[in-house]
């Protein structure tokens, strides 16, 4: 069986329901487009929906594959993509941060474990760091390495 | 009366000859017992992923082919289905079967250096690796006739692949087919039933499914925990959805069945090898790509392999540039690296080695 991309429209609707004022309209990129294949959500309730996510029965996501960061130059996108082993399907949520300094998500380290480095490494490379995660330091520099080397103005 | 001891804090590495490559960990012993553990790496960094942003397309074939470097088919295969979802190409047949092929070969070439390692951490001094190595040698030797290079391959494009295989690359497979069989038989017979590695390694470290699959743990290291979750079977590329195989699993999640998982995986990339060689047509190997590709604005790819160290993806996002705007690796092996605490706490420093390297770790792909 070949597992099943879950559409944003399938997940506004069951995300909507689950948890209160978490959506966000889907931000249109820099070049003027924009796509079902994502769920879109509020920066300040990643933790609530990704909690939610994982505990619905009928959405199970119990794999977190991975987690990226892309600089927009005035702001930051932030994508998690996620699978149900159970269930057999795939989701990308993602969420947006604006400006460039002191940015700062919620952490879902204590959903999944897999979060630890992937969190840690965003930090380290994008400069974004997350509130709940329990070690929030470099992991690939050094401590005491001036900017973050994956942002657009770093050359 | 118990002896009182006071912790000790060691550095093993960065420069060890059991750690795969430049990685550290800093360990704090009760005598022998490990009391905590904390991974450190980063020493191998080359920031792929900044360089990638610097490129086109084409020329970052020749990035990945660095990163997981014992298994660089693998890597570009991942690549080139990421920017084929991205561009929108169709790849023809014949260079959907060379892949998988090559894919598969490059896997067996990476589980025997999986297993060589392995067992050189147990102990075994040289013997078990020379024996894996004679056949990779051999894989090897297919990937120069193919493409020129042993180890950075860049065989794979976007699109398909570089060349055609020459005429004599067949019969050279078949022939390496026909001594693998007894040469691996013989590394089998060395080691599966061995009762030195068994007794080593049966109930240690082990990882239990649900903290497995929670910590983002994938390939080889998560079958042999109970789940039989394969990339291949789940979302098939390439030519994978015509194959016929099976995903061998375990339940005990020790370093044995971490072990046994690779040793029998190579069966079955040598079935599929087999059925590639059955199936393959004549036809075109590349599709029609220009040299810049230049995918629309905007259009963002998961391109997602099962790859011999786990789930292995990039993450490309494009702005209609002539290179990616933004290039994410998916690392199998730095994700599996996150139960290192839990497999180690409470075990030897003896058994800390062999679980490192039960976990076939690529410094290469940890560091990026």
């Amino acid at each position: 069986m070949v597992v099943l991309k879950l559409s944003g429209e399938d997940l506004t609707e069951k995300v909507g329901a689950g948890v209160p004022d978490s959506l966000a309209s889907a931000f249109e990129k820099p070049t003027g487009q924009t796509s079902n294949d994502e769920l879109w959500i509020k920066s300040s309730r990643v933790a609530d929906v990704a909690s939610f996510l994982k505990s619905d029965t009928g959405l199970d996501f119990n794999f977190l594959n991975s987690i990226s960061a892309v600089d927009y130059i005035n702001h930051f996108e932030v994508v998690y993509h996620l699978t149900s082993m159970n269930k057999e399907h795939t989701a990308i949520i993602k969420t947006r941060l604006d400006g460039r300094e002191e940015l700062s998500l919620p952490s879902v380290y204590h959903l999944w474990r897999g979060a630890d480095f992937q969190e840690r490494e965003i930090w380290d490379l994008m400069g974004i760091s997350f509130t709940g995660h329990p070690n929030m330091k470099r992991i690939m520099l050094w401590e005491g390495f001036d900017g973050h080397p994956l942002r657009k103005d770093y050359l | 009366m118990p002896i009182q001891t006071e912790p000790m804090t060691v550095n093993i590495g960065p420069q060890h000859p059991s750690t795969h490559g430049v990685f550290r960990l800093r360990v704090t012993f009760d005598g022998e017992e490990i009391l905590e553990v904390e991974p450190i790496f980063g020493y191998l960094h080359r920031g792929t992923e900044k360089l990638a942003e610097e490129r086109n397309y084409t020329q970052i074939v020749t990035l990945t082919d660095r990163l997981d470097y014992v298994s660089s088919m693998i890597n570009n295969q991942a690549y080139c289905l990421a920017v084929e979802e991205l561009a929108g190409v169709e790849v023809p047949q014949r260079a959907k079967y060379l892949r998988t092929l090559t894919a598969e070969l490059q896997r067996v070439a990476s589980h025997l250096m999986g297993i060589g390692f392995f067992l050189q951490d147990l102990g075994t001094l040289g013997t078990p690796l020379m024996y894996a190595f004679r056949s990779r040698e051999k894989i090897l030797d297919l990937f120069e006739m193919l493409c020129g290079a042993r180890i950075t391959v860049s065989y794979m494009r976007p699109g398909g692949v570089f060349f055609d295989a020459p005429e004599d690359f067949w019969p050279a497979l078949e022939q390496f087919l026909e001594d693998f069989e007894t040469e691996y038989a013989e590394i089998e017979q060395l080691i599966l039933e061995n009762e030195i590695v068994m007794v080593r390694t049966r109930g240690v470290s082990i990882l239990p499914l649900d903290m497995a699959i929670n910590a983002s743990v994938s390939g080889p290291v998560l079958r042999a925990s109970g789940s039989d979750w394969d990339w291949r079977k789940k979302a098939p590329y390439d030519a994978y959805d015509r194959m016929e195989f099976d995903v061998p699993t375990a339940t005990g999640g020790d370093n044995y069945d971490r072990f046994w998982v690779r040793i029998q995986e190579i069966h079955q990339s040598i079935r599929i090898v087999k059925q590639c060689i059955e199936q393959i047509e004549p036809g075109p190997t590349r599709a029609n790509v220009p040299l810049i590709i230049r995918p629309k604005p905007g259009a963002e790819a998961y391109g997602r392999v099962e790859a011999s160290k786990g789930e292995l993806a990039f993450y490309l996002v494009s702005d209609g540039g002539i290179s990616p705007y933004r290039m994410k690796v998916r690392s199998p092996s730095l994700i599996n690296l996150t139960v290192t605490e839990h497999l180690l706490v409470g075990w030897k420093l003896a058994d800390m080695i062999v679980t490192l390297g039960s976990l076939d770790i690529n410094m290469g792909e940890v560091d990026r």
